[in-house]
């Protein structure tokens, strides 16, 4: 009985949901946040320093990876521009995912809000949200805010949507029935019931939003709406290496692969914690 | 005979449904009366949908009724106000069926136990507060240690006592256990039905026991309400309901009572 249960619970350990995932996600995004954080007090050249006679080296010719068209330092500017990416990615992610959860548990609380609001959603849902940020950009002027402002209200309704559903679910339960026999009122039950409940799948969410909010700040930036230069940002990176695309493709690439690799890893964040927290998969333990 | 606690007179709860455009009016509970001693166990029995559960949801004044009234210890449940109907609510509490969704699996057994105090203006703090959360758990025949312990770490049997503890925290007159043994199995059953019967010998309990189950209405009632389609259509002591039921629906009900004796005599002739 114990071999067996020691055998089962071994088992049971491999294969636990989303473990490959959430490791390489993990590791990556770890990276990610730590390279970003090191820019602040270290890069190898300052990223704003222009030495034009060094321009548009290789990678290992000058630096460890090559030099843009102005002499810049590539490695020095994509570690500014992952501290630059991600700031603007929290930030829009924070306002989308603190207005959206705060919407998403009132209109599962009440059915009067619940209608009113779903529709609001489906409008912005209607929205192509690239279009709407460059609207919006072009409204507000280019700038961080613009970026952070534009990226952050179309989470809004993927944040309500998320939270109602997973809300709703929670209201069902009869410990719900119970708080409210204990003269609990909708706010109270809301605090103390639904969101600690609800709290993974909006984790969850957050990690899988910052990947959307990185690629469009990436868009964003590419298209000039983003940060102004000479903050360095991935997505101007990639568009000021147009031009050069023949002579130097390093300088689109590294910052292409640094996107996508930081895409990647807080999408595979982001499945390996559903799987985990998904509780048709978890175990009672 | 005493004056009773719960009295429910002439109770109708109608629905409307809305489908496909069209509205129609369900009667869940139609004009049902009874009325609830002190310290005596009612049984109302029916199959599913029946409107049992509507009945329960109304006596503890989570729903409104449509007409007729619902009084506690002479007080009219839907003439109070909001006020003082929460101040009411400290004398009667509710058993859920399901002891998986009716505890939070975010909050320990103590902060579980201990949320109906909420109710009282006076509730103890801190150590009180423990003692008595204790106390409840011991009431229940759980360890004072539980309070630490989270839902998941309990069997289904302890999970239905710490929510009969949670029932017992605010020491209600009425409790109201709405099919509170259905999912548990068998043994457990008998076990929750005998911590019932002794919560009501040392309390004074009066327990409102909504079930679907002939079985564990003549293990633990009192007095016994049969309702078939929103209507209470036989009322009377367990032993006269069970042994001479009049109406046709009570036989039937309890034609289709599996019993282990009929399955052994069954497996016999085979």
């Amino acid at each position: 009985m114990t071999a067996l249960a020691k055998v089962s619970g071994a088992s049971f350990r491999l294969r636990r949901p989303g473990r490959a995932a959430l490791l390489v996600g993990g590791i990556l995004t770890a990276v990610l946040v730590g390279v970003a954080l090191l820019s602040l007090v270290w890069t190898p050249e300052d990223p704003a320093r222009m030495r034009i006679l060094q321009k548009l080296k290789g990678p290992l010719v000058s630096g460890l990876l090559g030099t843009d068209h102005l002499g810049r330092d590539v490695a020095s500017m994509l570690m500014r521009g992952a501290f630059n990416s991600l700031t603007t990615a929290f930030a829009a992610v924070g306002l989308g995912a603190v207005l959206g959860t705060l919407a998403g548990v009132a209109a599962a609380a009440r059915a009067g809000f619940d209608a009113v609001l779903m529709r609001i959603c489906d409008a912005l849902f209607a929205l192509p949200p690239i279009l709407s940020a460059i609207m919006l950009g072009a409204l507000l002027g280019p700038g961080a805010l613009t970026a952070i402002v534009a990226i952050g209200v179309f989470m809004i309704p993927v944040f309500a949507r998320v939270t109602r559903g997973a809300a709703m679910q929670i209201w069902a339960r009869d410990y719900i029935m119970a708080a409210r026999m204990a003269g609990k009122g909708t706010a109270r039950i809301t605090l103390e019931h639904v969101l600690p409940n609800i709290a993974g799948q909006v984790i969850v969410q957050v990690t899988i939003q910052l990947a959307m909010a990185i690629l469009t700040e990436a868009g964003l930036s590419f298209l000039g709406l983003g940060l102004p230069p000479p903050a360095p940002t991935w997505g101007r990176m990639l568009a000021e290496s147009q031009t050069y695309m023949l002579q130097a493709p390093h300088l689109a690439l590294a910052p292409g692969l640094a996107i996508a690799a930081a895409v990647l890893g807080l999408n595979l964040l982001g499945d390996g914690l559903a799987a985990r927290l998904d509780p048709r998969r978890r175990q009672a333990s | 005979m005493t004056a009773p606690l719960l009295a429910i007179e002439n109770l109708t709860r109608d629905y409307t449904l809305r489908a496909k455009g069209a509205t129609r009016h369900l009667r869940a509970v139609d004009g049902v009366s009874l009325a609830v001693e002190p310290g005596s166990i009612f049984a109302v029995v029916g199959e599913s949908g029946c409107g049992k559960s509507t009945l329960a949801r109304i006596v503890m004044a989570l729903d409104r009724p449509t007409g007729g009234t619902v009084r506690l210890g002479g007080d009219d449940l839907f003439a109070l106000s909001p006020k003082a109907l929460a101040r009411k609510r400290r004398d009667f509490q509710m058993v859920f069926q399901d002891p998986y969704g009716s505890l939070n699996p975010r909050h320990s057994v103590g902060r579980i136990v201990a949320e109906p105090l909420h109710l009282l203006d006076d509730a103890p703090r801190g150590r009180d507060r423990q003692s008595l959360v204790a106390r409840a758990l011991e009431d229940v025949g759980l360890p004072a240690q539980a309070a630490e312990r989270y839902p998941h770490e309990f069997s289904g049997g302890q999970r239905q006592r710490i929510a009969i503890a949670r029932a017992l925290i605010t020491n209600p007159k009425l409790v109201v256990a709405d099919e509170a043994v259905s999912a548990l199995d068998l043994s457990i059953q008998a076990q929750i039905l005998r911590l019932i019967l002794s919560l009501r010998d040392r309390h004074g309990l009066t327990v409102l026991f909504i079930t679907h189950n002939i079985g564990v209405v003549d293990e633990v009632a009192d007095r016994v309400g049969v309702m078939q389609a929103g209507r209470l259509v036989e009322t009377g002591t367990v032993r006269e309901v069970l042994d001479h039921p009049r109406e046709d629906y009570t036989r039937t009900l309890l034609a289709a009572e599996p019993t282990l004796a009929v399955l052994g005599r069954r497996r016999r002739r085979a």
